[in-house]
C-alpha cells in the first residue's frame, strides 16, 4: 500500500468518527443545498444549460491546440507574454524569475488552485519573496499553514470562533468579537496594507477566452481586481484546459458555475482582462504574463475515453454532494484536489500506483456525476481508473489471486452453490460458538460497524428446487 | 397464452437473502406471470467489475448472457444487479465476441420496480401492509436507472401502509460493494448517517429496491439497536392482509433478539 494510502485510511479514520467536523461540515453544505437548488430553480431549464457548457468544454478541448493559439496570438498582440510550462518546476521557475528580474519582495495573490497544484507559493517563500493569499478563506488556511479544505470554500471547515482564535494569535491580540463581519474588517486592513506593498500579483483564470485573447475571472470579494490591477505586474497561471472557444460562451457558463459553485445567479466580480495596460488607462498592471500549465494535462487529452475530465470548471458541486467528502473531509485526500474530481484526476496528474486508492474511496452512488455542470461522467471515470490500476499490475497479488478464484466459482455454478452453502455453514457454527468479530471471522470487517449478516438454512435455489420437485408451488404463491 | 419473465436472482440474495427473491416470485405470479429461474446463473459480474479486474468479471458476464439469452424478459429485484447488466456491460463485453447478445440482453432487463410500472403498467399489485415505511432510494436504481418515482408509485397504491419521508433520503447508505470492505470506516460512518435519518422518520420499516443497500443498513441498525427493521419492496409488495389479527405475522421480519 502507497504512503498516500495509508495515510488516507488512517485520517478517513479519524475524521468519518470526528462527529464536531461532520456536524460543521453538515451545516456548510445545508446552506449551500439550500442555495444551489435555488440558483438551479431561477435557471429556466437547467439540463439544456448543463448540455450547452458540456458542449462548449467539449469543444475547447478536442480543438486544444488551436484555441490556445489563438489566445496567445491575441494577448501578445497586446504586449503581454504567454509561457507554456511543461510541468510544475517550469511554471515556478518562470514566475521565481519574473520576480527577481523585477526586484519583488512582496506577491498578493488571487484565489488559484492550480497555484496550490504546483505549490508556487512556497516556491516564491523559498525565494526570500512575502506571499499573501488575498481571498479571505485562503488567507485563513494560510495563517493555519493548511492547504485549502475545499476547492470553492478553502475554510469551510473552521467556525468563526476558530477563526477568531487565529486571528487573536496571528494578527492581533486585541481581537474581543468573534463577529464575522469584525474578523473581516481586521483582515481586510492587513490585505489593504499587502495590496499597496506588493510589486507582483498572481491570479488564475477561470476562463481563457480564444477569440477575445482575455482571460475571465470570478470572483466574490473584490480582492481579485486589486491583484490584477494595483501591482506593476499582473501573473495568470492557469490550466490548459481552462480556453473556451468564444466571449459568448461565458453567457451560459459565468452564471452556471456561479449557480453550481456558490448557489449565485452571477458571482459578484466577473472580470476580462487581456493585456497590460495601454496608453491612455487609468489602471491595470504594466506587465502581463499568462503560465499555461500543462503538468500531466495533455496526457490526459490523449486519453480518449477520460479526455473529458478537463471539462472540468471547478465549481466544486461535486465535493458538496459526496457523501464520502461530506464524512471524510477535504484534508484527508491529500491531494490539490480533493472530492470526486480530484479522486478522477490526482492518479492522472501525479501517479496511479500513489494515488489509485481514491479512485477505490467511492460508493460510485453518481450523486456527482448527477451534478456536474459540464456533465463529466464522474463515477464512470473512478471505474475506469480502478481497471486502469489493475491492468498496470498496481493492486495486491492477493487481490487478484482471490478474484481469479471467485471466476472459476462462478462460471462453475455447482461449485458456486457448493460455496455459498458451506460459507453459510461455517459462518453459522462460528457464530454459535461466539466468534463472530474475532480473528478467525472472516466478516469481521463488516462486524465491526454491522451487526452479522442473516445466514439462512437453504438458498433460494434450494428452496427452488424443491419447491419444483414437490411440485407444490403454493410455497412461491401459486394459485 | 401466459407471459413469462425470467428471474436474475443476485448471487448475494440467493445466499442471503433468499426470502427477497420468493417474494418477487409471489408478486410476479399474483400480476399472471409465468416465472422461470435458469439455475445456471450465479453471479452478474459485478464485484470484479466495480474492483477493476475486468478480465476476470468478463467471463462471468459472458456466462450470465449465456444463461439468460433467450429470456423474453429479465427481471432482478436489485437496481444494482440491473444497472450492471444494463449499463455496463456494454463496456465490459464491448470485445466480446457476445456484445450482440449483450447489448439485446441488456433491453430486455429490468429492476422489478421499473418492470412493474413501466413494462407490466401496474401499480395496484394487491398488497396489504398496515405498517409505517420509509424509502430510501439506492444508488444504482435511482441514478443509473432513472427509477426516482417507480417505487414509490408502488409503496403509495399498497393498502394500509403509511409513507414517512426521510430527510437526505437520496444520499447513499455506504455500502458500495468493495468499497464497505477497503474502507469500513467510511462505509460505516455513511451508514450511520443514514441510520440516524432513518431514525428520524419514526417510521417501522425502512425500504428500499436494493437488497445490498439494506443488508448493510440493517447490520448497521441491528449494531445501533434501533427499532427500524429494513424489508425489501418486493416483501412489502408480496404481503397480504393477515388472516388473524392477533396472530403474530411471521412473515414479516421478527424483532431483533
Amino acid at each position: 500500500m502507497s504512503t498516500a494510502a495509508q495515510r488516507f485510511l488512517q485520517d478517513a479514520a479519524v475524521k468519518s468518527a470526528d462527529l464536531m467536523h461532520r456536524e460543521v461540515i453538515r451545516r456548510g453544505m445545508d446552506s449551500y443545498d439550500a442555495a444551489h437548488l435555488k440558483g438551479r430553480a431561477r435557471i429556466k431549464d437547467w439540463e439544456a444549460a448543463r448540455q450547452k457548457c458540456q458542449e462548449i468544454k467539449r469543444e475547447a478541448i478536442n480543438h486544444l491546440d488551436r484555441y490556445l493559439l489563438q489566445f496567445e496570438e491575441k494577448v501578445i498582440a497586446r504586449g503581454g507574454h504567454v509561457y507554456w510550462a511543461a510541468n510544475s518546476e517550469e511554471a515556478c521557475s518562470y514566475v521565481k524569475n519574473l520576480a527577481a528580474r523585477f526586484g519583488v519582495r512582496t506577491v498578493v495573490k488571487s484565489k488559484s488552485m492550480v497555484t496550490e497544484e504546483i505549490h508556487l507559493s512556497p516556491a516564491l517563500e523559498q525565494a526570500g519573496i512575502k506571499v499573501w493569499e488575498t481571498d479571505l478563506g485562503e488567507f485563513i488556511v494560510q495563517l493555519r499553514n493548511e492547504p485549502p479544505y475545499h476547492i470553492v470554500t478553502p475554510a469551510m471547515h473552521l467556525n468563526r470562533g476558530q477563526i477568531a482564535q487565529l486571528f487573536r494569535e496571528k494578527l492581533d491580540p486585541a481581537i474581543a468579537s468573534d463577529d464575522p463581519r469584525d474578523l473581516m474588517a481586521v483582515a481586510r486592513r492587513k490585505l489593504r496594507e499587502a495590496f499597496f506593498a506588493a510589486e507582483m500579483g498572481i491570479s488564475g483564470a477561470n476562463f481563457l477566452v480564444a477569440d477575445a485573447g482575455v482571460i475571465a475571472i470570478s470572483t466574490n470579494e473584490g480582492n481579485g481586481r486589486l491583484c490584477t490591477s494595483l501591482p506593476r505586474i499582473h501573473v495568470v497561471v492557469t490550466g490548459i484546459e481552462k480556453v473556451i472557444p468564444r466571449l459568448e460562451d461565458l453567457a451560459v457558463l459565468w452564471p452556471v458555475l456561479a449557480t453550481s459553485g456558490t448557489g449565485q445567479g452571477i458571482t459578484t466580480y466577473g472580470t476580462l482582462i487581456g493585456g497590460p495596460r495601454r496608453a491612455g488607462e487609468v489602471d491595470g498592471a504594466e506587465e502581463f504574463h499568462v503560465v499555461l500549465v500543462d503538468n500531466g494535462r495533455s496526457q490526459l487529452l490523449a486519453d480518449a475515453e477520460q479526455r473529458e475530465v478537463l471539462h472540468c470548471i471547478r465549481c466544486g458541486a461535486c465535493l458538496n454532494i459526496c457523501p464520502v467528502f461530506r464524512h471524510v473531509g477535504g484534508h484527508t485526500y491529500g491531494t490539490t484536489y480533493p472530492g470526486p474530481i480530484g479522486s478522477v484526476l490526482t492518479p492522472h496528474l501525479n501517479s496511479i500506483k500513489e494515488f489509485k486508492h481514491l479512485s477505490y474511496a467511492s460508493s460510485l452512488c453518481g450523486a456527482c456525476t448527477s451534478v456536474c455542470p459540464v456533465k463529466i461522467n464522474l463515477h464512470h471515470h473512478l471505474l475506469q481508473n480502478r481497471r486502469n490500476a489493475t491492468e498496470a499490475g498496481a493492486t495486491k497479488s492477493s487481490e487478484r489471486m482471490m478474484f481469479r478464484a471467485w471466476r472459476s466459482a462462478m462460471l462453475h455454478p455447482r461449485i458456486y452453490a457448493l460455496g455459498g452453502w458451506s460459507m453459510r455453514k461455517a459462518l453459522r457454527i462460528l457464530y454459535g460458538l461466539g466468534l463472530a468479530g474475532s480473528i478467525l471471522d472472516p466478516m469481521r470487517v463488516w462486524n465491526r460497524y454491522r451487526s452479522p449478516v442473516p445466514l439462512p438454512s437453504e438458498s433460494f435455489r434450494a428452496i427452488w428446487r424443491k419447491d419444483r420437485k414437490q411440485d407444490r408451488r403454493k410455497n412461491l404463491g401459486a394459485n | 397464452m401466459q407471459r413469462k419473465v425470467s428471474l436474475f436472482i443476485p448471487c448475494f440474495v440467493d445466499q442471503l437473502l433468499p426470502q427477497v427473491a420468493v417474494d418477487t416470485v409471489k408478486v410476479l405470479r399474483r400480476l399472471g406471470y409465468g416465472v422461470d429461474y435458469p439455475e445456471d446463473q450465479t453471479c452478474c459480474g459485478q464485484p470484479a467489475f466495480n474492483t477493476g479486474y475486468w478480465d476476470e468479471a468478463r467471463p462471468c458476464a459472458e456466462h450470465f448472457v449465456r444463461v439468460f439469452k433467450h429470456a423474453d424478459a429479465v427481471v432482478c429485484p436489485s437496481g444494482s444487479c440491473a444497472t450492471m447488466v444494463r449499463t455496463f456491460y456494454a463496456d465490459l463485453l464491448a470485445s466480446s465476441s457476445l456484445r450482440e447478445d449483450a447489448l439485446a440482453l441488456a433491453s430486455r432487463t429490468f429492476e422489478l420496480s421499473e418492470f412493474l410500472v413501466k413494462v407490466a403498467a401496474v401499480t395496484q399489485v394487491g398488497a396489504t401492509f398496515p405498517h409505517t415505511v420509509t424509502y430510501h432510494a439506492s444508488c444504482h436504481g435511482l441514478r443509473e436507472l432513472k427509477l426516482r418515482d417507480e417505487p414509490l408509485q408502488l409503496l403509495r397504491q399498497v393498502n394500509g401502509l403509511t409513507l414517512i419521508e426521510m430527510v437526505r433520503s437520496e444520499e447513499c447508505c455506504g455500502f458500495g460493494g468493495t468499497f464497505a470492505a477497503k474502507f469500513p470506516d467510511i462505509s460505516g460512518a455513511m451508514g450511520n448517517s443514514k441510520a440516524e435519518n432513518v431514525a428520524a422518520t419514526g417510521a417501522e420499516f425502512v425500504t428500499a429496491i436494493d437488497p445490498s443497500c439494506l443488508l448493510h443498513l440493517e447490520g448497521i441498525l441491528g449494531k445501533r439497536q434501533a427499532p427500524t427493521r429494513t424489508i425489501h419492496l418486493a416483501s412489502i409488495l408480496a404481503h397480504e392482509s393477515r388472516t388473524n389479527e392477533a396472530q403474530k405475522d411471521e412473515s414479516l421480519p421478527q424483532e431483533r433478539p
